[in-house]
């Protein structure tokens, strides 16, 4: 099964990377290599088989719900790109 | 100095022969005439390194309790958060953040007393096999510094193999503790899934990541393993156990012993000098009174598969985090706030984990999620079934830990496929949650090392390493070091 260029932009803007036209060329061609050679798992027989999600099967974890001490914000926003006030600063998402 | 394993270090100084505060000296040095041709690390501060030690020798001297690792220099993958420390997991993304906090096992370190020496180098993000896809540097592997270390705790591993540090943390989602302990000739450990916690390991596949430990000996392996065990009310995965006890009990040979021997692990592939140094190890162990069973994983030729869909498919989940907004890499132009994220993200990572990111979106998308990530996760279970049959009859089960020794720097970096095959008798241990360790079991004629791979049921590590012990009271090529 062969990939298209068109495909590999779709998934790239789904993952919201933006991809020179190289990088969407090399892409193109490993992926569909690489889908290729998972799709050996398509020939397993999995009737009457649960998917497994982790080796060990957890079930929900609870706590307390008791207030803790957390991050200041100085501190929570020091790797901040752009900060204004206690805010992350991004670009107006609404006109 | 440097040429003792941190056991001896411990003992050293607990007599009073040494202080911590030379040892940390000696490995600085190590690290200043060695790091030039081999790049293990990414950061050391010996300022910082020096002041943790002489307050080990302080509190010694003024006859306070110290901890289990009391004055030993630990090398530390670059993927676990250090709080006011860069942390880079080796990408231009993260180049200039620097966490808030310590990983758990991090803090644990610390409260047993160790020295925090350096960040070390690995592929981008933990995905590799050979440390080459790191944004900063290609570390070299100490026996051949035209080959790989192996991946992706390349750095860790060359760092201990080379003595520049006597014990290292690493981090193993498909084999990226064994892989590279087998390439560097040292000990590696994967912890079963839910020992050790993941608070603070910069994520890559969450239901596959454990930490691990490196070391030149079993025991040391075992040492940091215990330091950095236990429960974590903070990672919701971490197992309800109490710390694993290993080192009392590790000389002790486990007897009767029962080896599985999976036969799909000596198939095409491998590599002639490789396979004749494990068939040895198997001799060994028989000389040592244990049964050889032969076995049968049969979706042991999926596992490769299955691996790359469900570890790409949460590495997509996990690192659309990094979005230029809370912090890492923004880009300095940009139109509106979508288009901020797919810049930022696009020039912040490299090509491999792009292509992961990619794959993992693909396995996931509406149309293609049951054919590709559904179908990969009920191939997993198949897998796990196939180990559970296997540890019903055995104690352990052992192959090699790689297909070939360490090969070419850039032989490998333009086929991804290829690339992923070298991790084919690693990745099935992480999907599975088993432990594993890689332990030196010979060499190749050119004189690069040879790793065997030993895999235990879930939570039995303290079996696990007794076994690993036993070959290695009984053969010496732990003993080995490349020349400096």
């Amino acid at each position: 099964m062969s990939l298209s260029i068109d495909q590999v932009r779709w998934v790239a803007h789904l993952a919201r990377l933006e991809l020179t036209d190289d990088e969407a060329a090399t892409f193109t061609r490993d992926l569909t290599a690489i889908v290729d050679y998972v799709n050996q798992l398509q020939s397993v027989n999995t009737d009457n088989v649960e998917p497994l999600a982790h080796a060990v099967e957890l079930t929900n974890v609870f706590r307390a719900d008791e207030p803790a001490e957390s991050l200041p914000v100085d501190q929570a926003l020091a790797n901040a790109p752009r900060r204004e006030g206690d805010f992350y600063a991004v670009p107006a998402v609404l006109d | 100095m440097i040429d003792r394993t941190a056991t001896e270090l411990l003992d050293l100084m607990a007599r009073g022969d040494a202080t911590a505060e030379a040892v940390a000296l000696a490995y600085l040095e190590a690290i200043r005439e060695r790091d030039p041709r081999i790049r293990a690390f990414l950061h050391v501060d010996e300022h910082a390194t020096l002041e943790q030690a002489r307050a080990v020798d302080a509190r010694r001297r003024r006859g306070e309790p110290l901890g289990a690792l009391a004055g030993i220099p630990v090398a530390v993958k670059d993927v676990l958060c250090t709080a006011g420390v860069r942390t880079t997991c080796a990408s231009k993304i993260l180049d200039n953040f620097i966490p808030p906090y310590d990983a758990t096992v991090i803090a644990k370190l610390r409260q047993a007393d160790a020295v925090l020496l350096g960040k070390t180098n690995m592929d981008e993000f933990a995905m590799g096999s050979t440390t080459e896809n790191s944004a900063y540097q290609v570390t070299r592997n100490p026996w051949d510094l035209d080959r790989i270390p192996g991946g992706s705790s390349g750095g860790s591993a060359a760092a201990v193999a080379s003595a520049q540090a006597p014990v290292a943390l690493g981090s193993d989602t498909g084999g990226s503790v064994r892989f590279p302990a087998s390439m560097c000739g040292i000990v590696g450990l994967k912890p079963s899934y839910g020992r050790v916690s993941r608070f603070g390991l910069i994520a890559y596949g969450s239901s596959l990541d454990q930490v691990g430990p490196f070391g030149h000996c079993v025991r040391d392996a075992a040492l940091l393993f215990e330091a950095v065990a236990g429960h974590d009310p903070r990672d919701s995965t971490s197992i309800q156990q109490p710390p694993p006890r290993i080192t009392p009990t590790l000389d002790e040979p486990v007897q009767p012993l029962t080896i599985g021997v999976p036969r799909e692990y000596f198939g095409a592939g491998l590599d002639a000098e490789v396979e004749a140094a494990v068939r040895e190890a198997l001799n060994v162990y028989e000389g040592l009174g244990a049964a050889i069973k032969d076995v049968s994983l049969p979706h042991t030729p999926y596992a490769v598969a299955t691996y790359y869909l469900i570890a790409t498919a949460e590495a997509s989940s996990n690192l659309a985090r990094y979005d230029g907004v809370h912090y890492g890499h923004r880009a300095a132009r940009f139109g509106d706030l979508i288009d901020m994220v797919c810049k930022s993200r696009g020039e912040g990572f490299g090509k491999e984990v792009k292509r992961r990111i990619m794959l993992g979106t693909y396995a996931l998308s509406s149309g293609y999620i049951d054919a590709y990530y559904l179908k990969a996760l009920k191939v997993r279970r198949l897998i796990k079934q196939d180990f559970d049959k296997a540890f019903a009859e055995c104690d352990v089960v052992m192959g090699p830990t790689a297909p070939t020794p360490a090969f070419k720097i850039g032989d490998k970096v333009d086929d991804p496929l290829a690339m992923y095959l070298s991790d084919i008798y690693t990745i099935s241990a992480n999907l599975a949650g088993l432990p594993g360790v890689s332990v030196p079991c010979g060499f190749t004629a050119a004189n690069l090392p040879i790793g065997l791979q030993i895999l235990a049921a879930p939570l039995a590590e303290e079996k696990l390493l007794r076994v690993a012990r036993m070959f290695e009271a009984a053969t010496d090529w732990h003993t080995r070091r490349p020349k400096a």
